[in-house]
């Protein structure tokens, strides 16, 4: 399925090791490098010495390094980051570990993911967290923790936030529900500002969306399915909006699925209000015409939206109101998914198709540029979440993805690393493939 | 002729060729029902199973009888007494009946494209019954067969359905079943009954029963729950009966020839005054009647019956 050319790594440079007495562990030459940070988009080399990028630069001279890459004709990019995933550890180790979610990960180019903490147990105390990077350790790329925002998620009492970043989340969060409770979002947003940690909302009033199994329009009038209406996000989209003005917080609006919804974030950009918003691939790919074969793989939350809200996304993608791709990764069962439309849990999983949607759906059909789209799931998510990673720059974590812009592949979910396989892309047709994922200087994976 | 699909999922995307087709050969077994040996040897030697999962009376009995004139085997199975209850997936159920070697399943079930599941994971033939608010095809061509029955012709013909068409699958087979044969069809319900973007489907939308009333031909009741008052969408019963009875002052507004049909069960005095639903111009017994005889026809024509019943 691969049309290109495998990546040619030869073997170790032993003697030049012995003549000289500086060289590198891991030269990777001749690509096109882009540093979305830097705005650089040129042929160059990188250089990696213990797991950190040493130099980048064209170089004419020869080449010394234990391991060498030839990456002509391919893409060279700082390590993707999704800042969004469901790795399921504790509690579902039947549909996804830690292990296996960071094997779906570097499959799929990401070098970090945010692990969300609807885990059972969640992760609201610094245990769980503990937990979480103690398994971390065996993991194929970086693990970040998010954490829960309130007590076992019941949107009442707040987590103790300060021990959570003292155990090392990155961020806080309800995810997969809402916080209701709009005084405890409001003493959230003004606790975690001391710590200058990114608040994590999942918009959606949970009156509104009630029974709802898919996006309420047309299709679900046909289909006599009960609606998610997009005012469901919409209104806490609104109400979040409000809340960080007020408390001069950040807040990072999850899955933006909805016209209305970035509507109302780029007129709050423009008020200078802290906050930020990510979009999924199946968002700006899939509408909710797909649900018309009730396939339970495209049931998730939010739900598909309409070819207009798809070409909303997609203008915000390509405007900046939104910030970064993430894939809202969310592993499900076989037997869970293989139900009743009504009675299949939400979700997909998302690692391993992310990037050939972005470049399929967004950089070849001219919506992105290729540094744009690289941005959002690189230097973006790493500033929002203050992490030392996104970067093609010296002295930063050589974490780096290597892609074949031109390769075409057929999405398999039987072949996914993931232990998942609840995707709707199967038998899709996409450009963009991983040739290379490398973390902190060693490579994790080949394609 | 032929039907093109082997299952009956739905009356959406099907073509006034196949609806007459099945139409005409419900007019036969009609016939063959009003005879005093009411049963034929046609579906001799094929099982048919009947998957319940929600309560029926009408429909259930009337896909039995159809059965079991057309010489079927039949098994009866409802939600109640099956492993369902023991946390059994529905596909392991249909599969295991489907093992002990059946031809056909009628299935009923709350959720909207439970049938189409069904296809997916099994051989047989399947009838739909009614799934969630998305279509009961039987009841559909029921209607269209006793207004056919009345008009000899469904075309240009008005015809207002009344009530929630949110949660209807009958409102939902009726328009797609209606609008394929040439109806003028209307909706009319309380706003919070009306589902989003309904219009789009080709029908006119009335929340004013009054305007909606006038000139029709076919007037079709929907049944109201007392769910939709509790789920906060009606205020009360006693409101919807005041602002959308179908009562006899109201019938002033339409044709002289005009006919009153419902799927049932009968709220009476709530969505219909018993002295319309027993009036002359009720037709809500036909419809019950002419069940059967469409029920055969689509039985025959799926298990590979062509246009004529040897």
């Amino acid at each position: 399925m691969n049309n290109s050319e495998k990546l040619k790594i030869p073997s170790p440079a032993g003697e030049e090791k012995k003549k000289s007495g500086s060289y590198f562990d891991l030269a990777i030459i001749g690509g096109r490098v882009i540093d979305p940070e830097t705005k650089m988009d040129r042929m160059a080399d990188i250089f990696i010495r213990d797991g950190v990028i040493i130099k980048v630069e064209k170089t004419k001279d020869k080449i010394k390094a234990r391991k060498t890459i030839d990456a002509k004709g391919k893409i060279v990019v700082p390590g993707l980051i999704d800042m969004h995933t469901h790795l399921r550890e504790p509690g579902r180790e039947d549909e996804e570990t830690i292990y296996t979610g960071s094997c779906a990960a570097v499959a799929g180019g990401f070098t970090s993911i945010c692990c969300m903490p609807n885990t059972q147990p969640p992760i609201d105390n610094q245990e769980t967290v503990k937990f979480v990077y103690q398994k971390a350790k065996d993991a194929k790329c970086k693990i970040y923790c998010v954490g829960c925002i309130t007590k076992g998620q019941k949107g009442e009492e707040l987590t103790e936030i300060y021990d959570l970043v003292r155990a090392g989340v990155v961020a806080i969060s309800d995810d997969g529900l809402s916080i209701a409770n709009s005084q405890v979002l409001r003493n959230a947003l003004e606790y975690s500002r001391m710590f200058d940690l990114p608040v994590i909302s999942h918009c959606e009033d949970l009156n509104l969306s009630a029974c709802g199994v898919m996006h309420e329009g047309f299709v679900s009038t046909t289909l006599g399915m009960c609606g998610i209406p997009s005012i469901a996000e919409e209104t806490i989209v609104a109400r979040d909006i409000k809340l960080a003005e007020f408390t001069k917080a950040r807040i990072h609006i999850a899955h933006v699925s909805t016209e209305g919804s970035v509507d109302l974030i780029r007129q709050a950009k423009k008020r200078g209000i802290k906050v930020t918003c990510e979009a999924t691939p199946h968002h700006f790919t899939l509408t909710d015409q797909i649900i018309r074969t009730f396939d339970t793989n495209a049931k998730v939350n939010p739900p598909l939206r309409t070819k207009r809200d798809v070409e909303a996304i997609k203008r915000e993608l390509s405007d900046g109101t939104i910030d970064c791709i993430a894939t809202d990764h969310a592993p499900h069962s076989i037997e869970e998914k293989e139900v009743e439309f009504d009675a299949a849990p939400f979700g997909m999983v998302g690692l391993e198709t992310a990037l050939g949607l972005v470049v399929t759906e967004l950089i070849n059909k001219k919506v992105l540029s290729w540094a744009q789209a690289i941005a959002k799931m690189t230097v973006n998510p790493a500033r929002i979440l203050n992490l030392k990673a996104g970067r093609i720059k010296k002295n930063f974590p050589a974490d780096i993805t290597i892609i074949d812009p031109k390769a075409s592949w057929i999405a398999d979910p039987t072949k996914f690393q993931s232990k998942s396989k609840n995707s709707p892309f199967g038998g899709r047709k996409l450009r963009g493939k991983v040739c290379c994922t490398i973390v902190d200087g060693k490579v994790v994976y080949e394609g | 002729m032929k039907l093109k699909s082997k299952h009956l999922l739905g009356l959406e995307g099907m073509s006034r060729k196949e609806i007459n087709l099945i139409l005409d050969t419900a007019e036969t077994f009609k016939e063959i029902l009003s005879r005093p040996i009411r049963v034929v040897p046609t579906l001799r030697g094929v099982t048919v199973v009947n998957l319940f999962y929600e309560p029926s009376t009408r429909t259930r009995i009337s896909f039995e009888l159809a059965e079991k004139r057309l010489s079927a085997e039949v098994v009866n199975f409802s939600a109640a007494i099956s492993s369902s209850r023991k946390g059994e997936t529905l596909k392991d159920t249909v599969r295991n009946i489907e093992a002990m070697k059946t031809d056909m399943v009628v299935v009923r079930h709350q959720a909207s494209g439970v049938p189409y599941f069904l296809t997916q994971c099994l051989d047989s033939s399947i009838i739909n019954a009614g799934d969630g608010a998305h279509e009961h095809p039987t009841q559909g061509l029921l209607d269209l067969f006793t207004i056919r029955e009345k008009y000899k012709n469904v075309k240009g013909l008005k015809v207002v359905i009344v009530g929630d068409i949110k949660y209807s699958r009958v409102a939902r087979s009726d328009m797609w079943g209606l609008s394929i044969m040439g109806a003028d069809v209307s909706l009319c319900g309380p706003s919070t009954l009306l589902p989003v973007e309904i219009d789009k489907m080709g029908v006119k939308v009335y929340s004013d029963l009054n305007k909606a009333l006038v000139g029709a031909d076919v007037v079709i009741v929907l049944r109201i729950q007392l769910e939709r008052q509790k789920g906060g969408l009606l205020p009360s019963l006693r409101e919807y009966t005041n602002k959308f009875g179908i009562t006899k002052d109201r019938l002033k507004r339409l044709n002289e020839n005009f006919t009153i049909m419902h799927p049932g069960p009968i709220n009476r005095g709530v969505e219909i005054t018993p002295e319309v639903a027993d009036g002359p111009h009720s037709v809500i017994l036909d419809q019950v009647t002419n069940g059967v005889a469409i029920r055969m026809a689509v039985l025959y024509l799926l298990s590979g019956g062509e246009g004529k019943v040897e």
